[in-house]
């Protein structure tokens, strides 16, 4: 195990990984284990504290949760995955780096090790932290993060994203408040809104702002995946037997509170997203959990060059082959990095990817299964799309850049006065996406602002931000 | 036969936790419960507190959104180091946590 500061692995010694790979959640996990299976002597690294990613968080070991698999739908994976992992660790096959966010990923075939990996601790800090190894390929299973679209009042405390709702509720067994409207677009609405109903809390709105009946438009893609089915049908009993009923075609236009959440205004929309006036609704709750899909995480691929396709919700995906290779030679995704499609396609993309890794053919009864949650995957992807009218849901001085605080008004002077056409000039005229985030809140809303929707993808040069110190410490290379 | 008597609806009765007795850190000057395994975020919110920052601009509340590391709104100074994302640090027994005002270096006076 790796936990001095700034150590390094595999450089020096020439020693490096066969493979690496960034994310320990579903698809990280599953290619990790399928790889170490067939000889691959690899390394498995994650931002967060534990194994699971965000799908399979669970509460720390100290909290003694008797049954996390309470809070998850096939748990049994996750800890057979786990186990598998736990061999491998004993025997020296896999080394596992947690609350290590790799910022870089830089090409090094000088060292007969193709990559370079550094990496900043996620750890209280103090001491220098960062961690440098070698690896022969890398596989990037960073998946995603959550799509959000401003509104009047999403800055109150209290306003938490769906997905954070339920990451605090599965690691730390709190919610955010008694009283908690849900709302958005994307099926993990509905697993967000049972997941807290569960746990004590009051859903009085479950609001989707599309509707369910696109699904029906494809029913071949959906006759092919009956889990999906049956996992909708599961979220759909518990939510009855708290008499929460999903509204489709409705959304939250503005929060109320000063310095708190205290009620929410909801309306109905039209197929454009856009609020019709006169069916404004107030609904007294303290929180409010919102979501609008998820953004695959691809910095680190994008930075070095690799190519990427627009998903039909909209958002940005890596683009790869058969055989899970991404564009940039060495580079291998798998996972919601190529496009959101859930755990079970993450663990097939994995496995594929892992052995595609070790020189295997890949397994037809995999790549079948890949095919049919792919095309599931595409189409939920373009059921959920955000309608154009949600841009009505602003006012003038509603902040659409949380870090750096900056009203629509602001962007929409860059964009009509100022002649910006693309997120970044945006954020060179106005510091939109500037501040901590680097713009993962408020990205997609401000590409769209600007009139570029799916438009080129963000090319940074680190994927997290990294203090000076540890910086300075790196070696010249 | 009796039915049997309703799990009371939890977050720690879900998943049947059984932690150990809370330790607690400072939060402002008040003290904070934390069960082990908690982070400094999930610790207050379960005492009812969601904003433990101020913006630079607006001088506006703030506190976990993301839950995940990803928005960078859960910051607070801890044990005196400014700009700590508190949805992934670990409550620790004794910590000092402190609302962060703007741009987190108000003990550098700049």
């Amino acid at each position: 195990m790796l936990s001095s500061p700034s150590e390094s692995r595999g450089a020096e010694g020439g020693t490096g990984y066969d493979l690496a790979v960034i994310g320990a959640g579903p698809a990280g996990l599953a290619a990790v284990v399928a790889a170490a299976d067939r000889g691959l002597r690899c390394v498995l690294l994650d931002a967060g504290s534990g194994l699971g990613g965000q799908y399979y968080r669970h509460p720390d070991p100290a909290l003694r949760a008797a049954r996390p698999d309470r809070l998850h739908h096939h748990w049994s994976t996750f800890t057979a995955l786990a186990a598998r992992l736990a061999e491998h660790q004993k025997v020296g096959q896999v080394d596992v780096l947690v609350r290590h966010h790799v910022f870089l990923l830089e090409p090094e075939a000088a060292t007969g090790h193709p990559w370079r990996l550094h990496t900043t601790a996620t750890a209280k800090s103090g001491a220098a932290t960062t961690v440098r190894l070698d690896a022969r390929a890398v596989l990037l299973a960073t998946g995603a993060y959550e799509r959000q679209l401003p509104f009047p009042g999403w800055t109150l405390p209290g306003v938490v994203t769906a997905g954070g709702a339920q990451a605090m509720l599965k690691a730390g067994l709190v919610l955010p408040g008694r009283r908690v409207v849900v709302a958005g677009s994307g099926p993990l609405l509905l697993a967000v809104a049972a997941s807290l109903t569960a746990a004590g809390a009051t859903v009085p709105a479950l609001l989707e702002a599309a509707g369910y009946l696109g699904y029906a438009r494809r029913p071949g893609a959906l006759a092919a995946v009956p889990g999906k089915l049956v996992e909708g049908v599961t979220h759909g009993a518990a939510l009855t037997r708290h008499a929460v009923r999903p509204r489709t075609g409705h959304a939250v236009v503005a929060v109320h509170g000063t310095d708190r959440v205290r009620a929410v205004t909801v309306a109905r929309l039209d197929r454009d997203w856009r609020p019709l006036p006169g069916t404004e609704r107030r609904i007294a709750c303290d929180a409010l959990a919102v979501g609008h899909g998820l953004v695959p995480q691809l910095e680190l691929a994008t930075e070095l060059g690799a190519a990427t396709r627009t998903v039909p919700d909209g958002t940005l995906a890596l683009r790869v082959d058969a055989r899970q290779r991404t564009t940039v030679p060495g580079l291998w995704a798998a996972g919601e990095t190529c496009g959101v499609g859930g755990a079970e396609l993450a663990l097939a993309e994995g496995e594929l990817a892992a052995s595609a890794i070790a020189g295997q053919a890949p397994p037809a009864a995999l790549l079948a299964r890949r095919r049919r949650l792919r095309a599931f995957a595409e189409l939920m992807a373009s059921v959920h799309r955000p309608g154009p009218g949600w841009t009505e849901w602003l006012s003038p001085d509603t902040e659409v850049c949380r870090c750096e605080e900056v009203p629509a008004a602001r962007i929409a002077e860059a964009v009509q006065e100022l002649g910006a056409g693309d997120a970044r000039t945006v954020k060179l005229l106005t510091r939109a996406g500037m501040g901590w985030c680097q713009g993962r809140m408020c990205g997609p809303a401000v590409a769209c602002l600007a009139g570029a929707d799916g438009a080129a993808p963000d090319r940074r040069p680190f994927s997290c931000p990294v203090r000076l110190g540890d910086l300075a410490e790196l070696p010249p290379s | 036969m009796r039915p049997p008597r309703p799990r009371p609806r939890t977050p720690a009765a879900l998943a049947a936790a059984t932690p150990g007795p809370a330790h607690t850190f400072e939060f402002d000057g008040r003290v904070i419960p934390a069960l082990p395994g908690q982070s400094i975020a999930a610790a207050l919110w379960a005492q009812g507190i969601l904003a433990w920052r101020t913006t630079r601009v607006g001088g506006r509340p703030r506190g976990a959104f993301c839950g995940i590391g990803a928005c960078y709104d859960c910051l607070a100074t801890v044990n005196g180091h400014p700009n700590q994302r508190t949805c992934l640090l670990p409550a620790e027994p004794g910590d000092s946590v402190t609302t962060q005002e703007g741009h987190g270096r108000a003990e550098l006076a700049v």
